[in-house]
């Protein structure tokens, strides 16, 4: 039973195993740097090409509030466009790796993510319902949030009544995947019924994912929501590790099980809907990089949810620089998102196989 | 601490499992659960536990009802040990044993200095720092067990609640499992309630056996209770009580059982 020292080598134990170390701080400084330094590059990329001393120039003009000396084209650029696309795209990215990372741990099951729950479906639905009707932005938010939050729980209570004993796993993303078809229906019928000169391009174009029409209003319309579902999940995110053990184990270790479950549930939900009604459909972000930062700093959540959030927003910030930059017309970044998280998925299936059965 | 289960009613919505059984568990004591599958014996616990809303009776700590306490301070003088399972992400060892202070925390806190090292003591009481750093999804069965234990230990209850700690795991790994169990209660002053499917394992450690069948209840110390009769009727087998010289002047009980 004693157990042998470690051998040397690189089998997956011993990697998670270094791994799971309380992460030493430069892990985590390192971490932080990483959106800083993707929001300077982003600011210098993109068609409109500022030089790095001239931006360096610019923000210290702006700091210390001297007179602007470049072109007022530069100004607009800078401050009415990109800034405010950066700045989306930082708490979209962060926004769903955190919701992603809390639905794993309140769901048990790794496999989770806001697609996978019809989250997105739900909301995106939501959306798209408000866009056709007119609804003002907040009207947007909220009819995104309440059928995102709808969807979820029908994935949940449809799931949990039908895998008793079964397996949970499987049973959840399948339920997952039924409700998501559900409610992508329902948008087709809002597109059927949308009016193809003006409303069925624009829920079109924005269902696929995107952060092309950010503005200043984007970027306020998303701050209120982000705040009220992250400062939450950022404080209750020791509960999540106990929360990951069922049940009666989080109860006997302490938790009020069903208050919590119910605030990360909805605060998670409220950040996946509010990162769709402004970005349309961007999937996958939400499943691979909860995954990847637990490959890096371990399955606590006290260091895993913030090093999600933060390699989240990176991640997203650096997927919207190519979709902006890369190619002759710009490409929806859900569709970047899909394409890079399709095959994780399936990877993620064979890794994983072992521990499903 | 003194725990008092007063004519307890246990149940589902529409089933009584458990009609009206009383007893107490005090400190440094350890109280052997007996009883053929099915009779209910985790339904009390649960009862006990407060998953499970009682039916009728009571349960008192040192006197006081604890139907109304909240989950943490539940947490506090109450320990579980559920069976090990393996939860979906790969926590280590030691990360698993601080969660054990989750009911010592503030609501929005995160484990302190002085919380790791509970949990380090907690781990070198069971002897097993050594698997610290360890993937508790990858260890043996048994030091799943022990980890689970020393995590109730981080958790500092005056009661723990075991359920089946022994099952699943091999004939020396059992005996580990029982001489942790023996040294805690008898160092630390925790009360043990715990369920076996051996009744030999009632003779090895515990201070007092209580026997659930359908339909009745029976308290007492291991002689009185693990007997031959008892055994035939509950578990239907032919069994013989033997003594064993312990090589220390005493004897040890087991039961042998008889197969035709």
């Amino acid at each position: 039973m004693r157990v042998l020292e470690k051998t040397a080598g690189t089998s997956p134990s011993q990697k998670f195993s270094r791994a799971n170390r309380p992460p030493k701080l430069p892990v985590m400084a390192a971490l932080a740097l990483l959106p800083i330094a993707a929001f300077l590059a982003s600011l210098a990329l993109g068609r409109f090409g500022i030089p790095l001393p001239q931006l360096v120039k610019i923000i210290i003009y702006k700091i210390l509030g001297l007179a602007q000396t470049w072109p007022d084209t530069l100004d607009k650029v800078l401050f009415n466009v990109r800034i405010p696309r950066i700045l989306c795209g930082l708490m979209v990215g962060a926004a769903l790796s955190t919701s992603g990372a809390a639905y794993q741990g309140v769901f048990k099951n790794p496999m989770v993510s806001p697609d996978i729950l019809g989250a997105s479906a739900g909301a995106g639905f939501g959306a798209a319902f408000a866009i056709l009707n007119n609804f003002s932005s907040l009207g947007i938010q909220l009819t995104a949030f309440f059928f995102g939050l709808l969807a979820v729980a029908f994935t949940y209570f449809l799931s949990s009544a039908m895998s008793r004993g079964l397996n949970a796993v499987l049973i959840l993303v399948l339920t997952g995947m039924v409700v998501q078809s559900l409610f992508s229906a329902f948008t087709s019928i809002i597109k059927y019924e949308a009016d193809p000169n003006n409303k069925l391009p624009e829920i079109t174009f924005w269902l696929m994912g995107g952060l092309t029409s950010t503005t200043q209003k984007e970027v306020m319309m998303m701050i209120i929501p982000f705040a009220i579902g992250m400062i939450p999940l950022f404080l209750l995110r020791w509960k999540i590790n106990i929360l990951s053990f069922g049940e009666e184990e989080a109860k006997g270790l302490g938790v009020d099980t069903g208050k919590m479950r119910i605030i990360i549930i909805i605060s998670s939900t409220l950040l996946t809907s509010a990162s769709i009604a402004i970005s349309g459909m961007i999937g996958w972000v939400g499943l691979i990089i909860p995954h990847l930062t637990r490959l890096i700093v371990g399955p606590n959540y006290k260091t895993l949810l913030p090093a999600s959030a933060l390699m989240g927003a990176t991640f997203l910030l650096l997927v919207d620089d190519v979709a902006r930059t890369v190619f002759v017309t710009e490409i929806p970044l859900g569709i970047l998102t899909a394409v890079l998280g399709a095959p994780f998925f399936l990877y993620l299936l064979f890794q994983g196989r072992s521990s499903w059965e | 601490m003194k725990l008092e289960i007063c004519s307890a009613v246990c149940g589902y919505k529409n089933k009584t499992v458990i009609n009206g059984i009383s007893f107490s568990i005090s400190s440094s004591e350890i109280l052997c659960l007996l009883g053929p599958n099915g009779v209910g014996k985790t339904t009390l616990f649960k009862s006990i536990l407060g998953f499970l809303k009682l039916q009728g009776g009571a349960i008192k700590a040192d006197g006081e009802d604890i139907s109304s306490w909240s989950r943490k301070k539940y947490a506090q003088s109450i320990g579980y040990v559920p069976q090990s399972h393996t939860p979906p992400f790969p926590f280590s060892v030691f990360d698993v044993v601080v969660m054990g202070r989750t009911a010592h925390l503030g609501t929005f806190s995160t484990p302190s200095k002085s919380d790791l090292n509970i949990a380090m003591d907690s781990l070198e009481a069971l002897g097993i720092t050594h698997l610290k750093d360890r993937i508790y999804t990858e260890i043996s069965g048994g030091e799943r067990q022990l980890v689970l234990i020393s995590r109730a230990l981080a958790q500092q209850p005056q009661i723990l609640i075991m359920d089946e700690p022994t099952s699943n795991l091999d004939f020396g790994n059992q005996m580990l499992v029982l001489s942790q169990i023996k040294k805690l209660a008898a160092e630390k002053q925790i009360g043990v309630l715990m369920t076996t499917h051996f009744p030999d394992h009632a003779f090895l450690c515990s201070s007092r056996v209580a026997l659930l069948r359908s339909g009745g209840f029976e308290i007492g110390t291991p002689e009185a209770i693990v007997t031959e009769k008892n055994l035939q009727e509950i578990y239907g087998v032919n069994v013989r009580i033997t003594k064993t010289p312990n090589g220390s002047g005493g004897y040890v009980k087991s039961c042998v059982p008889i197969i035709s």
